[in-house]
């Protein structure tokens, strides 16, 4: 399978050119990029581990590509974001977000049911990489 | 008789019937306070009535007024309860004037939709001495904006709580809007939302008809929505529509839909403004997202002489607390000046907006820290027009593609990618710095060579266009320079 979240994972996956071009985007709107890595992507894990803090006062898109390279080799099998973030009155949120890696193999998701009365039926969804961890 | 003002000289409180000019409804030297409620009516008076004395009917009607002098009007502070029209301006070559006209705060019950529309468009419209009336505008101050906490969640919270940024979000209306069995109708919602969609929607009139009953459809659409999140790893949505005959009625199918775990239910704009209010209320208590469909609107909203513009129902709807509201597309099969529409879309998300003719906003309105609403773009659009709805309508919103998911040759699934990959293609070039309005039919056929979703999608839907002259437009124009 192939995960879905962010803002760009319908596309092939973006060469290092189109990853530096979207960053240099958010820059240019003054946002300041963080990344991000986790071995669960479960829909509903908010806080992916930061790879450090984001970084606010870097303005160059290549130091931030470089950074992004030792996270990915450091995390190879690891789903990584790139995160911008805006901090404007009314917004102090996040702007743009996209998978910059992914594991060779997802190993996705399984929907556990449990029946209830009335034909109700309770919903979990778990995550194959904590149910089934590799190695 | 003794007390009687018979025989006395003519007064403001003669009895009788005093034109309103007279009484006190008229105030050309008025400087309205940063407190007032003001409104701009489009007014076409009857022939032989002078249109400022129209303007000051309006506003006498719309506050203190009845037809003669009344004593009992002397019990009161009444210069402070009256309205007063203090502007009316010819719209150029027509009969129409624009008046505007004051309201104190005071006049006004705090965090009620109900009673500041009963003033204010309670009694007027069917005024004789006016031929049409329509509400143009409103500018309501923070003071009275401060005694509604809007939309539950709003647009920042909305994309937080479905982590997802940088792109509108994207639905489809489930159709046959009206026929399809629960099981068959869970099925098109799966599809939707496996192929790409962020949300599907019930539509305005599927309530509880005997082919479908409420429950059945939420059991089956909530197994849609969760087998989709599975397989996408994505939060997803269907509007679980709770309309119903009675509040109550309302509540039961809004405690079903929380319980089975819908984050997101709709209701449609014909329960009415209170009824509104209520499912706000319950939507910010259980955390459940508020979709409202304006069902109904065109009704009164289109025609330019008489109603209320589109506009004030934004503004209504933003104070009553709603997170989508359907708001125009432009480019789709429903009416839609682009200007107008780029109006109301800005009337709903920003926090600041301008006086802009060309848009028909009369009036400054500050919304302070109130949350955004999404408007949602939804009536005959498709991925073709990604392009110019992106150019028209901005990130913020969430692009409703019923006919152009669910008619695609190949299935709903690859209508929902196709749409998908649209719009991710023109966020990845719009972001790049591209001309991506004028590129756009070129990005779209680049993204097609590798999505044969999105090929399929642009060879049959690529000459639609539904091109007729709009109804409601903006007396200003932009002169091309």
């Amino acid at each position: 399978m192939r995960i879905t979240q962010g803002t760009f994972s319908y596309l092939p996956d973006f060469t290092d050119e189109q990853i530096q071009a979207q960053i240099q985007y958010c820059l240019n709107n003054d946002w300041p990029i963080a990344i991000e890595y986790t071995d669960d992507p479960h829909p509903r894990n908010v806080y992916w581990d930061m790879y450090g803090l984001p970084m606010f006062d870097i303005k160059d898109a290549v130091a931030i590509m470089q950074t992004l390279t030792e996270c990915k080799a450091t995390f190879p099998e690891h789903y990584i974001r790139i995160s911008g973030y805006d901090r404007s009155l009314g917004r102090a949120t996040t702007a743009l977000q996209f998978i910059v890696n992914r594991p060779a193999d997802e190993p996705g998701f399984y929907l556990d049911r449990q029946e209830v009365s009335d034909r109700q039926v309770r919903y979990t969804i778990r995550s194959h990489s904590v149910t089934r961890p590799r190695g | 008789m003794a007390g009687s003002n018979d025989g006395a000289p003519k007064s403001r409180w003669s009895s009788g019937v005093a034109p309103y000019v007279e009484m006190g409804y008229w105030d050309a030297d008025y400087q309205p306070k940063d407190t007032d409620i003001l409104c701009a009516f489009r007014i076409v008076p009857q022939e032989g009535v002078d249109p400022i004395e129209a303007a000051a009917a309006v506003a006498g009607e719309s506050s203190t007024a009845t037809w003669t002098v009344v004593w009992t009007d002397r019990l009161t502070a009444h210069e402070h309860f009256q309205a007063k029209a203090y502007r009316v301006d010819r719209v150029p070559g027509t009969d129409q004037y624009i008046a505007y006209i004051a309201y104190d705060i005071d006049l006004f019950e705090e965090g009620s939709i109900a009673n500041l529309t009963s003033s204010i468009i309670g009694n007027v419209f069917g005024f004789k001495a006016i031929k049409s009336l329509r509400l143009e505008d409103m500018r309501i101050p923070p003071i009275y904006t401060k005694t509604f906490l809007g939309p539950p969640h709003g647009i920042v919270m909305e994309r937080e709580f479905l982590n997802k940024f940088g792109r509108p979000l994207i639905g489809a209306t489930t159709k046959p809007k009206l026929g399809l069995s629960a099981r068959n109708y869970g099925r098109v919602v799966y599809e939707a939302l496996r192929g790409g969609l962020d949300f599907v929607k019930d539509d305005e009139n599927i309530n509880s008809q005997p082919f479908m009953r409420w429950r059945d459809r939420f059991l089956f659409c909530m197994e849609a929505v969760n087998k989709a999140a599975a397989v996408t790893g994505e939060v997803k949505g269907h509007y679980l529509n709770i309309t119903a005959g009675t509040m109550e009625q309302m509540y039961e199918r809004a405690e079903f839909a929380k319980e089975l775990g819908s984050i997101i239910v709709m209701i449609d704009l014909t329960v009415g403004y209170t009824a509104i209010q209520s499912m706000a209320n319950w939507c910010r208590k259980n955390s459940v997202i508020l979709h409202m469909h304006r069902a109904g609107h065109s009704t009164y909203t289109r025609q330019k002489t008489h109603g209320i513009s589109f506009r004030v129902i934004s503004k209504w709807m933003r104070l009553s607390g709603v997170d989508h509201i359907h708001a125009g597309t432009v480019v789709g099969k429903l009416e839609g000046d682009p200007n107008s529409v780029q109006g109301f879309y800005s009337t709903l998300r920003d926090s600041k907006v301008a006086i802009n003719p060309v848009q028909g906003l009369y009036f400054e309105q500050d919304w302070g820290s109130m949350p955004g609403v999404f408007p949602v773009a939804s009536g005959g659009i498709h991925a073709g027009q990604i392009h110019q709805l992106l150019h028209l309508l901005g990130e913020d919103v969430v692009m409703q593609f019923g006919g152009g998911t669910i008619g695609h040759p190949d299935g709903i699934a690859e209508g929902a990618a196709a749409n998908r990959v649209a719009i991710e293609a023109m966020i990845q070039a719009r972001n790049e710095g591209r001309d991506y309005l004028n590129e756009g039919p070129e990005i779209l056929e680049r993204a097609a060579k590798w999505s044969p979703s999105l090929a399929k999608a642009l060879e049959i839907w690529k000459d639609i266009t539904f091109d007729y002259a709009s109804t409601d437009t903006p007396d200003a124009v932009v002169t091309p320079s």
